[in-house]
């Protein structure tokens, strides 16, 4: 809970295999952690399903579902902004800007569609990608819970039919 | 994730409860390719009633099941999509493709009422 106007800053680093089951678990943890910053309904769907898109991605793209490699996530909370790290020593990406792409996917024959990113961007305030080819990649994204869609501060969240 | 599969007529109702993510929809996607490959079934219905998490890899999960059940000439619906599924049905435009409905009542009436009158 919130204490009167009280500025809550706080951080969390979690280490987890490359599991498809902690997709599940990275994105509770996240959720229950940015509780703290009482976000609405809405807002913590949108990050839980950013962290999901991509804590995923280093599952299935940067260690090709090898379940012996490592990601680390990590979560700070300045206020009420809440930034979100993913890191994987994974394969990295050589084209960052056309990995970016909607649609864009390496992985077609996996039912992949080129989802991940575009979701990301679009359900996060702010959102970056740093990769190196072979040595691993950082996704970073943060979100400030004030009640606005992602990006468009001042736009009140609508209810649609 | 908790599912119940049916056959109704001609089209397997996939009820989902739970979370569609990439560790759900890999397990879900062989469950439904399995049942698809018997001959009687045509149509899929995706019943959203109870999942209030879907991400990309549950987008392409059912994405490649209307792909497969287009090309043998039927269709694949959804029902009852709560606000964060519709959400990424929307961001991928796949409300353009797959019509969804209210209830799966609604739908089943939609499939029934456009086959032989
Ligand atoms: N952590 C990563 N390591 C290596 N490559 C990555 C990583 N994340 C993304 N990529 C590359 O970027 C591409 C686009 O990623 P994005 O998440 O947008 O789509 P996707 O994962 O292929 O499909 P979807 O997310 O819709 O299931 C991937 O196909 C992959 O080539
Ligand atoms: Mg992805």
């Amino acid at each position: 809970m919130t204490s009167g106007g009280e500025r809550m800053d706080n951080y969390l680093k979690l280490e987890i295999p490359a599991k498809s089951r902690n997709e599940a678990f990275a994105r509770v943890v996240v959720a229950a952690f940015a509780a703290q910053a009482d976000p609405t309904i809405d807002e913590i769907s949108d990050v839980k399903t950013a962290v999901s898109e991509a804590v995923t991605n280093a599952i299935i793209h940067g260690y090709e579902n090898n379940p012996s490699g490592t990601i680390l996530l990590s979560a700070t909370l300045a206020g009420r902004r809440l930034e979100i790290t993913v890191v994987d020593y994974g394969v990295g990406i050589e084209d960052v800007e056309m990995a970016r792409q909607p649609l864009y996917t390496s992985k077609p024959e996996l039912e992949r569609s080129g989802m991940g990113f575009t979701i990301m961007e679009n359900f996060m305030d702010e959102f970056s990608v740093v990769s190196l080819p072979g040595q691993g990649t950082t996704v970073t994204m943060a979100r400030v819970f004030d009640g606005s869609l992602p990006g468009k501060p001042e736009q009140p969240y609508g209810r649609e039919a | 994730m908790q599912v119940r599969i049916r056959a109704k007529g001609e089209t397997l109702v996939v009820q989902m409860r739970g979370e569609l993510d990439h560790h759900a929809a890999t397990g879900l996607r062989m469950e439904i390719d399995a049942k698809l490959a018997e001959n009687k079934i045509k149509n899929v219905l995706f019943n959203f009633r109870d999942v209030d998490f879907m991400d990309s890899s549950g987008f392409g999960m059912i994405l490649g099941r209307y792909k497969a059940v287009r090309e043998k000439g039927g269709k694949v619906l959804a029902c009852s999509l709560r606000p964060p599924v519709r959400r990424v049905f929307e961001l991928g435009g796949l409300t353009s493709r797959i019509p969804v409905f209210g209830t799966e009542q609604e739908a089943l009436d939609d499939l029934w009422g456009g086959e032989d009158g």
